[in-house]
């Protein structure tokens, strides 16, 4: 009678532990969504006001308290495009190097060892290293070119990271049944392995667009203008950058209080520019995706 | 055809092949059986040096094909691999479709005549007995036909580099009973033009298709001979204790 007692306590306790315990999984889970979308909703909010076809075609007038953005938005772009075209072939090429040649060994081991502790290294220091290495050394001025290759290093360790990840995922029957009909490895790569390989890589870029277009530290030093209302005409120029701007206008602009709904103008901006080219990375991702299988 | 001579095979410092020598004639078909973990898929592996492609690894002894020694220095891997076709245990085809699966051996080996690539990926096809169930889904995935169609997919991939010969490692071990049958018949019309090794588990399956068969036992080959022979009056207790099922 007793024991039949002490069981249901032990039962009921289980239960019971179950039951909190789901509860707080779903309440972290539902918190993740929840805070995005109150920054979402606040951002828009508070930005939503100052838009107009005005604000993002236009350069910013008045002290920075009126006008538009256009150019720190070309200049995000550049910055973009700039340190893609440096960082990824750079990145995947390592990756595949790492995964399908080098496999194990001590300079293996060494590139992992370095991948993880570039990834480690605060974003201000890329941003002294680049004005020290790109701006002074190399010549390169403020420029588009500076600030490219700074944001690249920054997300080299991503896109090599998501690259052998993607890699490495990928059974080793596809690359054996490829040999097998007399590939070369090189062929077995390109014609297999990184069609396979692709759609989790396109996931890589992903991330390091939204990590390209809202740093600040990196560009600091390398590209970004206070104010420079003509659109850049080299690699060589300057050119002004949103989360820069985005910073100048709410910290040290000539009056912050008159320019605080453009901050959040800005803001929205970039959040919807870092959206839209996730959600375009994404269409192609499943694109590819639906067509290797 | 398939020569070896005093085969030693180490995986680091395991002995998976001991002192093993035999021969392969032509247009037969030879079975490898034995219990898991005999060696038997690594000999066949040996055959397009497929155990190259597992680090520290060690071979002594000769294995010629056609007269050649095929690791010799001057043989270029991915040409002996063109000779010599291979179908995996389970069905390996690529995420592309029906048509770019077959095609795939030609086009890496510099093939590009359209027209003949299509001619060749039907005359495969053919050959593997698969034409008529996919030849109006050519451009589909390869991923999208059963598991059985999907291995006769990769025998015509393999065919269609028109290797001399075929090594099959347990072709037919992740299929239905149908498509088993299906792949030992086509085995026996195979080896009119082939010479097929085959790895099997499945005692019926090497009694039925294969010319010799060959017992390996931890590592070492017990008893090779006609598969007649093997199967109703092994000269060793061994080979007669397996085939007969009293273990492995």
């Amino acid at each position: 009678m007793n024991d039949e007692i002490k069981m249901q306590q032990i039962h009921r306790r289980k239960r019971l532990y179950e039951a909190i315990f789901f509860g707080l999984f779903r309440i972290m889970g539902f918190m993740v969504v929840l805070i995005l979308g109150f920054i979402l909703c606040f951002i828009t909010m508070k930005g939503i006001g100052v838009m107009s076809w005005e604000f993002i075609t236009a350069s910013p007038t008045d002290g920075l308290t009126k006008g538009g953005i256009f150019p720190a938005i070309v200049g995000t772009m550049c910055l973009i495009a700039g340190s893609m075209i440096f960082a990824f072939p750079i990145g995947v090429l390592s990756g595949i190097y790492t995964t399908e040649y080098a496999k194990t060994g001590k300079w293996v081991k060494f590139i992992r060892l370095m991948t993880n502790n570039l990834s480690g290294v605060p974003s201000i220091v890329f941003g002294l290293f680049g004005m020290s290495l790109f701006v002074n050394t190399l010549g390169f001025g403020d420029s588009i070119l500076a600030g490219s290759l700074t944001l690249g290093l920054l997300v080299l360790p991503v896109v090599i990271r998501t690259t052998e990840e993607a890699i490495l995922s990928i059974d080793d029957s596809f690359r054996h049944g490829s040999l097998a009909l007399g590939a070369t490895k090189l062929q077995t790569i390109n014609r297999v392995v990184l069609p396979m390989a692709f759609p989790n890589i396109i996931t890589g870029l992903i991330l390091s667009i939204g990590r390209v277009s809202g740093e600040t530290a990196p560009i600091l030093f390398t590209v970004a203008a206070y104010f420079l209302p003509q659109l850049p005409t080299s690699i060589f120029d300057q050119v002004m950058a949103l989360p820069y701007h985005l910073y100048v206008i709410a910290t040290s602009g000539t009056n912050i209080e008159a320019s605080r709904g453009i901050a959040y103008g800005t803001a929205l901006v970039l959040i919807i520019i870092v959206l839209t080219l996730n959600l375009a990375a994404n269409v192609i991702r499943n694109y590819i995706q639906k067509k290797i299988k | 055809m398939i020569n070896v001579e005093n085969i030693n095979f180490y995986y680091g410092k395991f002995h998976a092949l001991q002192n093993i020598s035999m021969g392969m004639e032509a247009n037969t078909i030879t079975a490898l059986i034995g219990p898991s973990g005999c060696g038997k898929s690594t000999f066949l592996r040996l055959f397009n040096r497929m155990n190259d492609l597992i680090p520290d690894t060690t071979l002594t002894g000769t294995v010629s094909i056609g007269g050649v020694d095929i690791y010799q220095k001057n043989v270029l891997v991915d040409d002996l691999r063109k000779r010599v076709g291979m179908v995996f245990q389970k069905p390996n085809p690529f995420p592309k479709s029906i048509f770019e699966n077959v095609a795939y051996g030609m086009r890496v080996n510099g093939m590009n005549n359209k027209k003949i690539i299509a001619e060749k990926v039907e005359q495969a096809l053919k050959h593997a007995a698969l034409w008529d169930e996919v030849k109006d889904k050519l451009k589909k995935s390869a991923f999208a036909i059963s598991g059985g169609q999907q291995q006769r997919l990769c025998i015509a991939r393999a065919l269609a580099v028109e290797p001399d010969i075929l090594l099959m490692d347990e072709p037919a071990s992740a299929l239905d009973p149908i498509s088993t049958s299906k792949i030992e018949e086509l085995m026996f019309q195979l080896k009119e033009d082939y010479t097929i090794v085959i790895v099997t588990h499945n005692m019926q399956q090497a009694a039925r298709v294969s010319d010799h068969t060959a017992y390996f036992y931890m590592g070492e080959l017990i008893e090779y001979g006609e598969t007649k022979k093997i199967f109703t009056n092994p000269d060793k207790k061994s080979t007669q204790n397996y085939v007969t099922g009293r273990f492995g």
